[in-house]
């Protein structure tokens, strides 16, 4: 091992030029890691096989196809956003590969925010794949999937939000519960409305106080979930789909932003 | 410490404590009390204790991966959170584990990115700082086909590929062969000899011996000792060992440690002793084979100073 003479430039990277490496690193690790494969081959086989739901049901194939194909999207994203989110950040951690990455000139916020968009990114690839999965089938019927294309763009939107809060609580604990986590606020989430009906059914004081927190803290996961309305052909306006990016997005965002605290104040033991 | 190093630091840590929680979250353990180091720009300090000592948490709240409940650390005048320090700085930590599904190129590539190289350069850098760590060749190989030496070397390869003026090594000897800590040693002082500061991590006392300027020697989170070597450690012989072969002399002052057939190993206490030893070798035709003056050594101070050996004592 020899040394060199000194003539390398030290200045700390730009913002962005930190977060679109990292970014870069989270894709690259993404799509190297066959469980993503997995995954993305179970969602193509579900969109293939909504081909033979549709022939032992009855009804319009055509919505059986496209409701299969839509739900599988849906699912395997939210699986994909999930395990891959929460295992991303805690083999960091674990393996203690993130202690070399802040001996650099990274900000915290910084390697949250990389980890964030490159997760996205492998996200929107998987949804565009087996969105290309379930336009072939449907092509093959002569069938047209613009229509679904609102669907699909919340659906990314929805998966922010979920990536946005494994991030979150992978910052604060240990995989599992991360996980479990994760997935009680997707529940949650598709299922805050009810609180409203449930606030009318519980005695006046904490409990009601604690339904209207709920309300207002849990994503409404369902202003996001317009699967229904483009199977069955009814009309969507574009306002109301941008309506509802600008909410998911500004959610995702204020998720991140608490995700980039949490692990900002983070101790590396 | 001199007053240089006393004006313009590279490093310094005030009064750094830090706990832990204890197990089920009771108590807390005290892994780092009350200490204070300052390292001046272009030294090889060597920080030295046994395991569980408290030296990687020191080198944590260097790095800013972990807060001091108490104390400060400065990196050239900067808490390590500002990343204007950072980026002066290199660091490899103990056991390192890297991105295994990336190539050797891709990994250093994406550090050279980190630590703000310039596009145009980084190729030509990163083939150069390979070089550098004896991995030529290797830019193609993905990490899960290294072997644990060559993960050491190119952690080593991007702690200094953007040429940093602090290098941190936390046990950069562990995992290595003699060929490698002999290339690790060379490579350290390399870097001293281009000016820059090392601060590093090592219960291998060999390998400090051979290559600091100063020392600190932490036991059981606190600082027992620090200095320089040659002021830390006395020049006084001790004793001395010799090993010949012949005829046993006789004397009280003598002390056999080992013989076979007609080799032994004598202690003898003084000079006056050793040239009675040599005259009676000589008078009964023996071959003197070796003659030890024994020192202190830093392990003696070492096993000193973490209550191993007493006062005075030192190790047989």
């Amino acid at each position: 091992m020899s040394a060199r003479p000194d003539r390398v430039r030290r200045r700390a990277p730009g913002i962005a030029s930190a977060v679109l490496a990292i970014a870069l690193n989270t894709f690259r690790e993404a799509v190297r890691d066959r469980v993503l494969y997995l995954l993305l081959a179970f969602a193509l086989i579900l969109i293939g096989v909504s081909r033979l739901l549709s022939l032992l049901t009855v009804g319009s194939e055509e919505k059986i196809i496209k409701d299969v194909g839509l739900a599988a999207i849906s699912i395997f994203g939210v699986l994909t956003a999930v395990f891959v989110g929460v295992s991303l950040v805690f083999k960091e951690i674990e393996r203690r590969t993130v202690y070399t990455l802040l001996a650099n000139p990274v900000r915290r916020w910084q390697f949250v925010s990389g980890k964030f968009a490159g997760l996205l990114a492998v996200l929107s690839l998987n949804v565009v794949l087996m969105f290309l999965g379930l336009a072939i089938i449907l092509a093959i019927r002569g069938e047209s999937t613009w229509a679904l294309l609102p669907a699909v763009l919340l659906i990314l939107v929805e998966l922010g939000i979920i990536t946005a809060f494994a991030l979150l609580f992978s910052s604060l604990t240990n995989p599992i519960l991360a996980a479990v986590w994760t997935f009680a606020v997707y529940v949650a989430g598709h299922l805050s409305w009810s609180l409203k009906l449930l606030k009318g059914k519980v005695p006046e004081g904490l409990s009601q106080w604690l339904c209207d927190l709920l309300y207002w803290l849990l994503p409404h996961l369902e202003h996001l979930n317009v699967k229904a309305e483009v199977v069955h052909g009814q009309p969507i306006s574009l306002g109301s789909v941008g309506l509802a990016v600008l909410y998911g997005t500004s959610y995702a965002l204020a998720v991140l932003v608490l995700a980039c605290v949490a692990f900002e104040r983070k101790d590396f033991n | 410490m001199s007053g240089s190093e006393a004006a313009a630091p590279v490093v310094r840590l005030a009064g750094l404590r830090k706990s832990f929680r204890g197990h089920l979250g009771i108590g807390r353990t005290v892994a780092v009390e009350s200490v204070d180091l300052q390292i001046g720009a272009g030294q090889v300090f060597g920080l030295l204790g046994p395991n569980g000592a408290g030296k990687t948490t020191i080198m944590k709240m260097m790095l800013g991966l972990l807060r001091p409940d108490r104390g400060e650390v400065r990196l050239f005048g900067e808490p390590p959170s500002a990343p204007s320090a950072r980026a002066r700085l290199g660091y490899l930590p103990e056991n390192p584990y890297f991105y295994d599904y990336l190539r050797a190129d891709e990994f250093l590539d994406f550090y050279g990115r980190l630590q703000g190289i310039p596009k145009e350069e980084r190729r030509e850098i990163v083939r150069d700082t390979l070089r550098r760590v004896g991995l030529e060749g290797s830019e193609a190989t993905a990490l899960r086909k290294f072997s644990k030496g060559m993960i050491q070397r190119l952690g080593l390869a991007q702690a200094i590929q953007h040429d940093p003026e602090l290098v941190i090594l936390d046990e950069p000897m562990s995992g290595l062969d003699p060929i490698g800590r002999r290339e690790v040693r060379d490579l350290i002082l390399g870097l001293k000899r281009a000016g820059k500061t090392v601060f590093f991590s090592s219960h291998i006392l060999q390998d400090a011996e051979l290559i600091c300027d100063r020392v600190a020697i932490l036991d059981k989170g606190r600082l027992r000792a620090v200095g320089r070597l040659h002021e830390m450690m006395s020049e006084t012989v001790r004793w001395f060992e010799v090993s010949f072969r012949g005829q046993l002399p006789a004397g009280d002052d003598l002390e056999r440690l080992s013989s076979e057939g007609e080799d032994h190993l004598l202690r003898v206490a003084d000079i006056a002793s050793l040239t009675r030893v040599l005259d009676s070798l000589q008078r009964s035709g023996g071959q003197v084979l070796s003659i030890w003056p024994r020192k202190d050594t830093l392990e003696d101070l070492f096993l000193r100073e973490v209550g191993y050996l007493t006062a005075g004592e030192v190790r047989r």
